[in-house]
């Protein structure tokens, strides 16, 4: 048994200590957002933040873990209450079929929180270990400027539930 | 079954509403009556032509409609409430979406060939626009006022004194249960308030906030985690393994043999990966080397038996003698669909009755080859459809709904999880296949086509399930099933020979299709199909006419193409790319254009591209495109451009960095490292796609319209950075390099 810090909450976990974070994510504590893709750490899409750094938790084992704070896309808002990133997202209608997408913003989030005025060459350099197969990527980064824009407005409450028409990109005659 | 008016006893029994049936109906359609063979409702109304199988309304005025078809990431559920809502005339909020299951919904076959909009779609639009007709001649009938006196909104009927009727309150026992007519009363496309507009795709909230989305976040109660163990390549026999240490560890609980399927089954999902592991390390296979020359795959294709069909002749004697003849070889290798979650699946066994959630593109094709593999009638099973990672065509999704049901049967009761490991997603999957294409054509005197001749080989583009012997279960268990003798796609979608035939006019035009039933590996359908790869071999050879003609390919394919809106797709995004006859790009730097029309009956779309070469190192990078796309009526043009986005993002993927590699034994290519796809340093600094909207004209789709033209923009801009025609896909760096160094 070991105490995990996840989302601000402390868990007993019975698990191997060699199990990867990721399926202690999953499987004991039921949490969706991270993403088994490859096992490898070659794709991103199981990416979580620990102590403020994003870690790919497919290859990161419980015992290295005592003592750390997890954050996980689900620390960060709900549906209800949706945190910048997520207003993001939405707004910039990011995902197709958005497997990797919880991965793209725990990585990015990690990146504004340490520097909240990314330039679009930092935020691909950050990106670049995350993969997606939809070719969403143009979405994301936008989504990404997005978020740090309003991660820096005093007040970042959601607007909830909808979005202006506005803020879809691309050009409809 | 598809009289115009069809009342049966038990809706005329039901009450006022089904009489109204026949009052609305005689007058509007009398003149179908005397028409023999009647003509079939639009879309796949033509299939499953009962009103109530594509919408409900309740009495509390909740609505539901139903979908055959599956939501694989491309927005497509969005899309159909927005239809669904339009033609009902009732908020978008109001209208709750089903989507394929066999216990719920239409068969609507698979979810495939950028069909759903336009079969689907169709059906719903049509559907939803005689329901609402229903109601408002029931509410007539109630209020003793025409027809024509009433309007809509907001899900009632209102009198012209401001009366209101909801439509749950109108609705009677099976006001539904009729028949669809062959036409509808649609809404003018100039008064749409829900069609046509950017609505917010009602998925994305849960994705973005660790809502339960996708297969992969099941979880039932009691459920166990199952993972397979696959063979070491294509048809290894399993010797043996020893079970006895494997059974012993935490947590297992069950090993599954049956021939050459294994697996292991555990309560926990790290406990399950590990015992497999630890079987796949103990199991002892015979393998057989029996794979294909790699290096020699062009002409390990050619040099297979083939059927040969002349697909498309066309002849002109009196065209001018050919100034010049040039000819050109094109390849394309097996590439993968690779989702990036692995392929998942749920199922129990309970009650002699077999329930599987599965990400398939055609639940009603999966649970027929499931009942087939378990030897139970196919009523016995039941496949519901649940997102999971985008599946680009068949990938993994039925096999792993295949091992699930196979596992869940030696558990009665317990439901199974499943999910491949990434390594049996990219060796397993069915590939794109493979394909060749020779190109001869000739310029006469005035620098215009006079002679084309286009021959293509390749396997079929579709093994996908309906019998169980395309499941990789059903063919490794003891008593397999063989896979299905494989059949080219009929024309005029076609499978290796989509897109093999011209748009463009030429007086002379030969098509070749040499389908080719031997498959020297694993395939099945990957995006567009054929069309990838007959796209950029023919849009690629048309800039070498062009070049051979000294004109502009932009001007060039002007110049041999009558369709209007094609033409107009053309000068769209040259338009908006800001191409101009004879401009060049800055230095290492090209421009290229391309153009298709999907399937030649579906979408439009016309690609700009700008791509830069890095002479040092072969590196080449699209820089931006600009895409113009008609897909007839829009109905979420953010949707319509998110997928045109993707499109050229992935179809750039697999033209510049990929291909399926293998020995002579196995697969090679079973990870991220070894099959490496786009990451964001290449990601473009900018794409524009142009919507041509097409108000009240039919839904065209939109899925794979970009996967072909964008593959040739960019080899064409390629070609225009380096001065060298690169023919054989994917255009590595290392190709460029040495292209350039010749």
């Amino acid at each position: 048994m070991m105490t995990l810090k996840v989302n601000g909450q402390d868990h007993q976990v019975d698990a191997d200590p060699d199990t990867p974070l990721l399926y202690v994510l999953r499987d004991d504590l039921k949490l969706n957002a991270a993403k088994f893709g490859c096992g490898l750490g070659q794709c991103g899409s199981c990416t979580v933040i620990v102590d403020g750094k994003a870690v790919l938790s497919c290859v990161t084992p419980l015992l290295l873990l005592e003592g750390k704070k997890v954050t996980t896309l689900e620390g960060l808002g709900s549906i209800e209450a949706p945190a910048p990133i997520q207003r993001a997202f939405i707004e910039e209608q990011a995902a197709q079929c958005g497997y990797c997408i919880a991965g793209m913003m725990m990585r990015a989030q990690a990146l504004l929180q340490r520097n909240p005025k990314p330039t679009d060459e930092q935020i691909r350099a950050e990106l670049e270990i995350n993969l997606c197969r939809c070719g969403t990527h143009m979405r994301i980064l936008r989504a990404v400027h997005r978020a740090g824009r309003l991660m820096q407005t005093a007040d970042a409450s959601p607007a909830k539930g909808s979005i202006q028409e506005g803020s879809i990109q691309g050009s409809m005659p | 079954m598809n009289g115009p008016v069809s009342l049966n006893r038990r809706s005329v029994l039901a009450g006022g509403g089904a009489l109204i049936v026949s009052f609305s109906l005689r007058g509007a359609f009398a003149q179908d009556q005397s028409a023999p063979p009647a003509p079939k409702p639009p879309g796949s109304l033509a299939q499953t032509p009962f009103l109530d199988s594509w919408l409900r309304i309740d009495a509390d005025g909740a609505i539901t409609a139903f979908t055959g078809k599956a939501e694989l990431g491309q927005g497509f559920k969005t899309a159909f409430q927005q239809i669904a809502a339009e033609e009902l005339d009732v908020p978008f909020e109001s209208v709750n979406v089903v989507t394929a299951d066999t216990s719920r919904t239409a068969n609507e076959g698979y979810t495939s060939g950028s069909n759903s909009m336009k079969n689907s779609g169709t059906a719903v639009q049509n559907a939803a626009a005689q329901v609402r007709e229903l109601l408002v001649a029931q509410a007539a009938r109630r209020l003793d006022l025409p027809v024509e006196a009433l309007k809509t909104g907001g899900g009632a009927v209102i009198a012209p004194d401001g009366r209101r009727l909801g439509y749950g309150e109108l609705v009677a026992g099976e006001m539904f249960h009729v028949q669809a007519q062959p036409k509808s009363r649609l809404k003018d496309p100039a008064t749409y308030q829900v069609m046509g507009r950017p609505v917010p795709r009602v998925d994305i909230p849960a994705k973005v906030t660790g809502g339960a989305a996708y297969i992969q976040d099941m979880r039932l109660s009691g459920m166990v985690h199952a993972r397979v163990v696959r063979p070491p390549g294509y048809g290894a026999e399993l010797i043996g393994y020893d079970a006895a240490a494997i059974e012993k560890m935490p947590g297992v609980v069950r090993i599954v043999r049956d021939g050459n399927f294994l697996a292991v089954v555990a309560g926990k999902e790290y406990q399950a990966v590990k015992a497999m592991v630890a079987l796949a390390a103990a199991a002892k296979w015979r393998e057989t080397a029996r794979l294909p020359k790699q290096d020699d795959l062009p002409g390990v294709l050619t040099g297979l038996p083939s059927e040969d069909t002349t697909i498309y002749q066309q002849s002109d004697p009196s065209a001018v003698v050919a100034a010049l003849t040039i000819e050109a070889t094109f390849t394309r290798p097996y590439q993968a669909h690779g989702s990036i979650g692995p392929s998942c699946a749920v199922a129990q066994w309970l009650d002699d009755r077999m329930t599987v959630w599965s990400h398939t593109q055609g639940v009603y094709p999966d649970r027929a080859g499931i009942a087939e593999m378990l030897r139970v009638p196919p009523a016995s099973v039941r496949l519901i459809h649940v997102e999971g990672s985008g599946c680009y065509g068949h990938n993994g999704a039925d096999d792993a709904a295949a091992d699930a049901a196979l596992i869940a049967r030696a558990l009665p009761g317990v439901p199974v999880r499943l999910q491949w490991m990434r390594e049996q997603e990219h060796a397993w999957e069915p590939f794109g296949p493979a394909m060749v294409t020779r190109l001869k054509a000739s310029l006469d005197g005035d620098g215009a086509i006079s002679d084309w001749n286009f021959e293509v080989w390749s396997n079929t583009h579709s093994m996908r399930p309906g019998g169980a012997g395309a499941m990789l279960a059903a063919q490794h268990i003891a008593q397999p099933f063989a896979p299905p003798a494989p059949k080219p796609l009929p024309l005029p979608d076609g499978g290796g020979d989509r897109n093999a035939i011209p748009i463009y006019k030429f007086p002379n035009a030969k098509v070749v299709h040499h389908f080719i039933p031997a498959m020297p590996l694993r395939i099945s359908a990957l995006r567009a199909l054929g069309a990838y790869h007959n796209v950029f071999s023919a849009e690629s050879f048309m800039d070498e006419l062009a070049a051979a003609a000294g004109a502009d390919p932009v001007e060039f394919r002007l110049k041999h193409l009558d369709d209007r809106r094609g033409r107009d797709a053309i000068e769209k995004a040259a338009q908006a790319f800001g191409w101009r006859k004879g401009q060049k790009a800055p230095p290492g730097r090209g421009y290229g254009f391309a153009f298709a029309r999907y399937k030649n009956h579906a979408a439009y779309c016309a690609i700009a591209s700008e791509v830069e070469v890095n002479r040092q190192t072969g590196r080449a990078r699209l820089i931006r495109a600009v895409a113009a796309v008609d897909s007839g009526q829009v109905v979420n043009p953010d949707g319509l451009v998110n997928q045109i986005e993707g499109a050229i993002l992935q179809s750039m993927s697999w033209t510049l960095y990929e291909s399926v590699t293998f020995d002579d034994t196995r697969i090679t290519s079973i990870d991220w490292q070894t099959y490496p796809i786009l990451r964001f340093d290449a990601v473009p600094e900018k794409v524009d796609v142009h919507i041509i909207n097409r108000p009240g004209q039919p839904f065209l789709g939109s899925g794979e319209t970009g996967q072909g033209p964008a593959a040739a923009s960019i080899a064409n801009a390629i070609a225009s950075a380096t001065g060298k025609r690169l023919r054989d896909l994917p255009l590595t760096r290392k190709r460029i390099k040495d292209a350039i160094d010749a």
